[in-house]
């Protein structure tokens, strides 16, 4: 698969823009202006990216409680995101969702979520109307290693199997469900392959290598689109940060974190590999690198001067009509 | 105008509008029955018979048979009516809530809420309730109070085939997510039903007696006890009026007001639960907006603290019957006739 210089622009910029906005995050959260608790996606940017940058604004995703980054790779609006996890007026949801529940319908986000294995069975159903409805477009669902041992997503993807629905089971393996590591949780240590046993193709690849994820995200998102039915990718990839913003991480050593950090930042792999064969010159990612930090600078300072949705709007929007 | 049961009237509402929106799509276990298998496609129509005939009609791409996975179901139901379809997904019996709440009540029940009124939920949830086919603790009860409490569902529960038609059509066309409540015992039940298609607002209560001296609310299969209850007071010169809500969420609450201030007396007679069911719901509504109108204490008659039994004596126990609602009726005009003589 071969990607051309605006597309590896649009991949990097994207990648980018989610990594500054997670360490954004996870330093304007040490000021206690961000209501509630955080979960950060960075280190895990190549397998958003990898999928979404295959989907149009029509092909949905399902996300998790991890889900800024999906969100960003979805092309959400970065401010619209940033008011939301503020909780402020002119958010994503309104200030009604937060940091867990943003979607942004007309980007075809259908919403971080906060139940592990929540979404599965919601992306289904959007692969369903796409079915039905014959439009060629496609739905994935965002799942992680601890998504990956929920029932919900046994039923979603045999479901999916059996009425040979336009689907991606896009699993990420981030080594840790909370607090308790993958190896130990997941009983055969082998997602994809357990993936593969409802009936569907299924790889692992280096969720660190945005060539690998994209390559083999293409590969399901043509063959789903072509109604070849769903797949599952199992996509590694380490977090950077804990579970939520103030996890101590005591179930990982510290070493294991400064690993993380050198040896599996998917934004130095890339581009190291893009400037080392000639795809990209190093002057372009800096220019992106300069333009995202400007947004990010402006999402926050826009954020932080919104204000709250007013009383009034607690009771609206429970029903279409009532 | 021909006499169809609740049955039929459910199934020609399916009929109706499928043929009207061809987004309306039907997905749940065994609605046509017979995929996979060696004899003939249909071969249930849904465990009893509401959507039979309609996969001959639709396809099998729009009445689809699932695996007996609830939360795929649910979940499948709510994602596609994110998304541009109208499903009407099937819950075969409402005790299997306990695998997939989840679906219902976190996702599709909060969607609009939860992404700031930009999204709309437009499915439907049909599911069975109700005690008296000795069927036990796990495909008895009628939990329509579990999710009347849920912020963002429509709850509905037709007590006669006219309501069921007409009810139905409404839920479909409704951009919320419905809960459409199907009492086992009354799927015979037959009424004049009109061919063409109509809706029932919801959250308007049906008077099915007018009286001035009880009022009776009831719900589902609960309303043909207090009709029964009336017309036997009825003989004796006591005049009761029965209230059937036919939605609980929303509730007809002004209705309710108003026959109790007609009446100053109220009986509740409701299936769902001792405790935290419609009946403390609506008894406590009444006590905060109604207390000057009542005469006496509220009297609910409802199912005892318990699971469904299996054996018929306890069983039949179990459900709130003519007598006991007579009783309740009888204590209410005593306590005033005490008053009076007083």
């Amino acid at each position: 698969m071969t990607f051309s210089e605006s597309q590896l622009l649009d991949a990097y910029r994207r990648m980018r823009t989610i990594r500054d906005f997670e360490e954004r995050i996870h330093t304007e959260n040490t000021t206690g202006d961000i209501p509630g608790f955080v979960h950060l996606y960075a280190g895990q940017e190549a397998i958003a990216t990898g999928v979404c940058i295959h989907l149009s604004e029509k092909d949905y995703i399902g996300s998790t409680h991890r889900g800024h980054g999906h969100c960003i790779a979805k092309l959400c609006d970065v401010k619209g995101m940033m008011k939301e996890i503020f909780g402020k007026q002119g958010g994503l949801c309104a200030g009604k969702g937060g940091s867990m529940h943003i979607a942004d319908l007309s980007q075809g986000m259908l919403g971080a979520n906060a139940i592990v294995g929540g979404n599965p069975p919601l992306a289904v159903g959007a692969a369903l109307t796409a079915k039905t409805k014959k439009t060629r477009h496609c739905a994935v669902s965002f799942t992680g290693d601890g998504g990956s041992n929920q029932g919900t997503t046994f039923e979603a993807m045999n479901l999916a199997v059996v009425l040979q629905l336009p689907v991606l089971f896009m699993i990420e393996n981030n080594g840790y469900g909370e607090g308790t590591g993958a190896d130990y949780a997941v009983g055969s240590k082998d997602i994809a392959g357990r993936a593969a046993g409802f009936g569907m193709p299924a790889v692992r690849v280096d969720g660190t290598d945005f060539f690998a994820v994209a390559e083999a995200a293409g590969e399901a998102i043509e063959r789903a689109r072509n109604g070849g039915g769903p797949s599952a990718i199992e996509a590694v990839a380490m977090r950077f940060y804990g579970h939520y913003e103030g996890d101590p991480q005591s179930y990982r050593s510290a070493e294991e974190l400064k690993r993380i950090r050198e040896d599996s930042d998917c934004l130095r792999i890339f581009r190291a590999r893009v400037t080392a064969e000639g795809m990209l010159r190093e002057a372009q990612l800096d220019a992106i690198d300069a333009e995202v930090a400007e947004l990010i600078d402006e999402a926050v300072a826009e954020a932080r001067a919104a204000d709250y949705p007013p009383v009034s709007e607690l009771t609206t929007d429970v029903y279409v009509s009532y | 105008m021909a006499k169809k049961t609740i049955r039929e009237a459910i199934n020609e509402a399916l009929r109706q509008e499928m043929a009207r929106d061809p987004d309306i799509i039907i997905i749940g276990e065994d609605v046509s029955g017979g995929a996979g298998g060696s004899g003939e496609e249909d071969a249930y129509g849904g465990v009893m018979g509401v959507t039979k005939g309609l996969i001959g009609e639709f396809g099998r791409e729009r009445v689809i048979d699932t695996p007996i996975s609830e939360s795929a179901i649910m979940g499948a139901a709510a994602g596609a009516a994110t998304t541009g379809l109208r499903p009407v997904a099937e819950l075969m019996f409402v005790d299997f809530v306990g695998v997939c709440f989840d679906q219902i009540m976190n996702q599709a029940a909060k969607f609009r809420y939860m992404f700031g009124g930009k999204a709309r939920t437009p499915m439907v949830l049909r599911t069975m309730i109700g005690a008296g086919f000795r069927a036990a603790a796990q495909h008895s009860q009628s939990l329509y109070h579990l999710f009347t409490a849920v912020p963002g569902l429509k709850c509905v529960m037709p007590s006669n085939a006219y309501d069921a038609k007409g009810l139905m059509i409404q839920a479909i066309r409704d951009d919320d997510p419905v809960i459409f409540f199907e009492h086992k015992a009354l799927y015979d039940i037959a009424d004049e039903v009109p061919d063409e298609a109509y809706t029932i607002p919801f959250g308007e209560a049906n008077f099915t007696r007018e009286g001035d001296d009880v009022t009776i609310v009831a719900f589902s299969r609960m309303v043909h006890i207090a009709n029964e209850v009336a017309d036997k007071l009825a003989r004796e010169g006591v005049s009761v009026e029965v209230l059937d809500p036919r939605t609980s969420s929303p509730l007809d609450s002004d209705s309710i007001l108003e026959s109790v201030e007609k009446t100053g007396r109220l009986v509740i007679v409701d299936e769902s639960a001792a405790r935290c069911g419609l009946a403390g719901d609506i008894a406590g509504m009444v006590a905060q907006e109604g207390f000057e109108f009542l005469r006496g204490p509220i009297r609910q008659v409802t199912v005892p603290h318990t699971p469904v039994p299996f054996a018929p004596t306890l069983e039949d126990a179990y459900i709130p019957s003519p007598a006991k609602v007579e009783a309740a009726v009888r204590q209410l005009l005593d306590s005033k006739r005490r008053r009076m003589s007083a």
